[in-house]
C-alpha cells in the first residue's frame, strides 16, 4: 500500500474528531473519503499532510511512518494537497502560485541566480513553462498572469490543483475540489482526477458531490463522527445500510 | 568654482551619508518583513556591528575591509541562536521578544566597563567614506533584487502570504525565516560599523528602541512590498528635516518640535492614503487616472 492510515486518532479536548480510522490507498487509485458534515474528513487530511499530529495510531507512506514529520518533509516524500477553504497565495499570479508549488522539483542553486548565470535564467523560464503547462491542464492558461485573488471561485480551486500537481506528488489530497463549481466544471475535474490516477499518482478525494465520487473513485471510505463506517467499491458502499442511515438519519 | 563645490559637499556630506546608512538599516528591517515577520532586534544587531568594528579598530591592526567583514559576521552569528527559539513566535509576540533582545544588548554595553559603559567609545577614526556606504547599499539592493525572482524569493513570498500552505508545498519555512533574520542582522551590523567610523563614536544610546522605530517607519513610509521602498522611505525621511530646517528658520520656527510633528504627520498620511508606501504612488496615480477616463467617455 502506498498510503496507509492505521487506527489514526485525533482528539480536540473531549471530542474525537478522528477515532481509530484506518484506510489504505493503493498506487494509482482514486480513493474517495465521504461522510456527513463534521465527520472528520478535513481533520484526517490535516493529519496526513502534517498540519496536525495524530494523538494515536500511525500514518505510513510506502511503509514509512510520516505522522511525526513536519509538513514540508511530508511534501518532500510526495504528499501534497488542496484546501477546502482555498489557500492560494492571493497576491501572486496564477502562474507564480504554480511555480511555488514546484518548489521541490526545482534545481536552482541561489548562487547561480545571484551571479546571473544563463543556466539560472533558463531554469527560471523552464519553471514558468512547466507552470503554464499545468495551468493548461486545468484549463486556465488564459488566466496565467491574473492575480490569484482576482480569479473566480472555481478558477481558484483549479489553480490550487495545478499548484499541488506541480510538485509531482505520489499522493494528491483533494479537499472538496468541486465545491462551488457548475456541472461542466465538475465534469472536467472528474476527467482531470482520472488522468492523474492514470499517470500512476494516487488521489485521496474528500467530496460532497455524490455523482463525482461514484464516477471517479475506485474505492470509497465513509466516515461518521470520526469513525470509519464503511469501506469498499462505490457500488457496494452505496448499498450499505450504515451509510444510508448516516446520510439519511436512520433510526436505531 | 571647485572651491564652492567643495564647500557644498562639506555642508551636505553628512546628510548624504545618512541617507545611505538609513537606507541600509531600512533594508535590514525589510529583510525579515519580506517573509512576514516583524523583528525589532535590528538596533541590537547594529550595536553588535558598531562595537565589534570599534573594538577591532582600537585593539587590532586589521585593515578596514576586514573590520567591516567581522562587524557583519558577528551579528549574523548572534542571529542564529536568537532566531531558533524566537521564530516560533508570531506577530506581536515576536516583536516583543526581539525588542527584548535589542534592549538586553544595549544594557550589556551600558554596564560593560571594557567598552567604557554608557559613554562608549569616542574618537573612533573616521575611515568610512561616503562611497563605501553607497557601495554597501548598492550591494544590498542587488542582493534583494535578485532574491525576489529566485526560487528562494518565491518561497519567501509564499511564506508571507500563507505559511501553513507554503509548508505543505514543501517549503522549509523556518529555515527561510532564519536566513532572512541572519541577512537582516548582517545588514544592520554593517551599517553599525560604517556609522561608527563616520560619526567618530559608538555609544549604547545610539542603539535605543527609538532607532528601530525609525527604521521601521522608513520601511512603512517607503513601502515594504518592494525591495526599493524602504530605501526611498529612508531617503525621504532623512532629507525632510533638512528641508524643513531651511523652511522653518525662514518662518521663524524651532526646528526640533517641527521635525517630530512632520514625521508623525507623514507616517499618518502614508498609512491612511498610501498603505503600500511611497513606491506605490505612481501606480496609485495611474489607477486614479484610469478610473476617471471611462467617466469622461460616458460624459462625452
Amino acid at each position: 500500500m502506498l498510503l496507509e492510515l492505521d487506527e489514526v486518532e485525533r482528539a480536540f479536548g473531549g471530542v474525537r474528531a478522528v477515532d481509530e480510522a484506518s484506510l489504505q490507498v493503493a498506487r494509482g487509485e482514486v480513493h474517495g473519503l465521504i461522510g456527513p458534515n463534521g465527520a472528520g474528513k478535513t481533520t484526517l487530511l490535516n493529519l496526513v499532510s502534517g498540519l496536525l499530529r495524530p494523538s494515536g495510531g500511525a500514518v505510513r507512506l510506502d511503509g514509512r511512518r510520516i505522522d511525526r514529520l513536519p509538513p514540508h518533509r511530508i511534501a518532500a516524500l510526495g504528499v501534497t494537497r488542496t484546501y477546502q477553504n482555498i489557500r492560494l497565495f492571493g497576491g501572486l499570479s496564477a502562474a507564480d502560485n504554480v511555480v511555488v508549488g514546484a518548489h521541490l522539483r526545482r534545481d536552482a542553486p541561489l548562487w547561480r541566480w545571484m551571479l546571473m548565470l544563463p543556466s539560472a535564467g533558463a531554469e527560471q523560464r523552464q519553471a514558468r513553462a512547466r507552470a503554464l503547462d499545468l495551468l493548461r491542464r486545468v484549463g486556465l492558461e488564459a488566466r496565467a498572469d491574473e492575480k490569484a485573488q482576482n480569479l473566480s471561485y472555481g478558477e481558484q480551486r483549479r489553480v490550487e490543483i495545478a499548484r499541488a500537481l506541480a510538485s509531482e506528488p505520489r499522493v494528491l489530497l483533494l479537499d472538496e475540489p468541486t465545491a462551488g463549481m457548475n456541472p461542466a466544471e465538475v465534469a472536467s475535474i472528474a476527467a482531470l482526477i482520472r488522468g492523474v490516477a492514470a499517470a500512476g499518482q494516487s488521489v485521496l478525494l474528500v467530496e460532497h458531490n455524490v455523482k463525482l465520487v461514484m464516477a471517479a473513485c475506485d474505492r470509497i471510505t465513509v466516515l461518521n463522527f470520526g469513525r470509519v463506517i464503511a469501506d469498499g467499491p462505490p457500488a457496494q458502499v452505496a448499498r450499505d445500510p450504515a451509510v444510508i442511515a448516516a446520510y439519511l438519519g436512520g433510526e436505531r | 568654482m571647485t572651491a564652492a563645490l567643495e564647500d557644498l559637499w562639506l555642508t551636505y556630506q553628512s546628510t548624504v551619508a545618512f541617507v545611505g546608512l538609513n537606507g541600509l538599516l531600512a533594508l535590514s528591517v525589510y529583510a525579515t518583513l519580506s517573509c512576514g515577520q516583524l523583528s525589532l532586534a535590528q538596533a541590537g544587531f547594529m550595536a553588535l556591528g558598531g562595537y565589534t568594528a570599534a573594538i577591532l579598530t582600537f585593539h587590532s591592526g586589521l585593515p578596514f575591509a576586514l573590520v567591516l567583514l567581522a562587524a557583519t559576521l558577528v551579528p549574523s552569528l548572534a542571529a542564529v541562536p536568537l532566531g531558533f527559539p524566537v521564530l516560533r513566535l508570531k506577530g506581536v509576540f515576536l516583536a516583543i521578544a526581539t525588542i527584548g533582545f535589542g534592549e538586553v544588548v544595549r544594557i550589556v554595553f551600558v554596564n560593560l566597563e571594557f567598552t567604557n559603559g554608557a559613554l562608549g567609545y569616542t574618537g573612533v577614526p573616521q575611515r568610512t567614506r561616503v562611497w563605501m556606504i553607497y557601495a554597501a547599499l548598492a550591494g544590498a539592493l542587488f542582493l534583494l533584487w535578485r532574491l525576489r525572482r529566485s526560487r528562494a524569493g518565491y518561497a519567501l513570498e509564499a511564506i508571507r502570504e500563507d505559511e501553513p500552505a507554503a509548508r505543505t508545498m514543501g517549503i522549509h519555512a523556518n529555515a527561510y525565516k532564519l536566513s532572512m533574520v541572519v541577512l537582516g542582522a548582517a545588514l544592520a551590523g554593517l551599517a553599525g560599523a560604517l556609522e561608527a567610523h563616520f560619526t567618530f563614536m559608538v555609544a549604547p544610546s545610539t542603539y535605543s528602541f527609538a532607532r528601530v522605530v525609525d527604521m521601521l517607519v522608513y520601511a512603512v513610509v517607503g513601502g515594504a512590498g518592494a525591495f526599493h521602498g524602504p530605501v526611498l522611505g529612508a531617503a525621504f525621511l532623512t532629507l525632510l528635516p533638512e528641508v524643513l530646517r531651511e523652511v522653518g528658520s525662514r518662518v521663524g520656527l524651532q526646528p526640533g518640535p517641527l521635525r517630530l510633528f512632520v514625521n508623525g504627520l507623514v507616517l499618518l498620511l502614508v498609512i491612511l492614503f498610501l498603505p503600500n508606501g511611497i513606491v506605490s504612488l505612481p501606480q496609485r496615480l495611474r489607477e486614479r487616472r484610469e478610473a476617471r477616463r471611462p467617466g469622461a467617455a460616458r460624459a462625452g
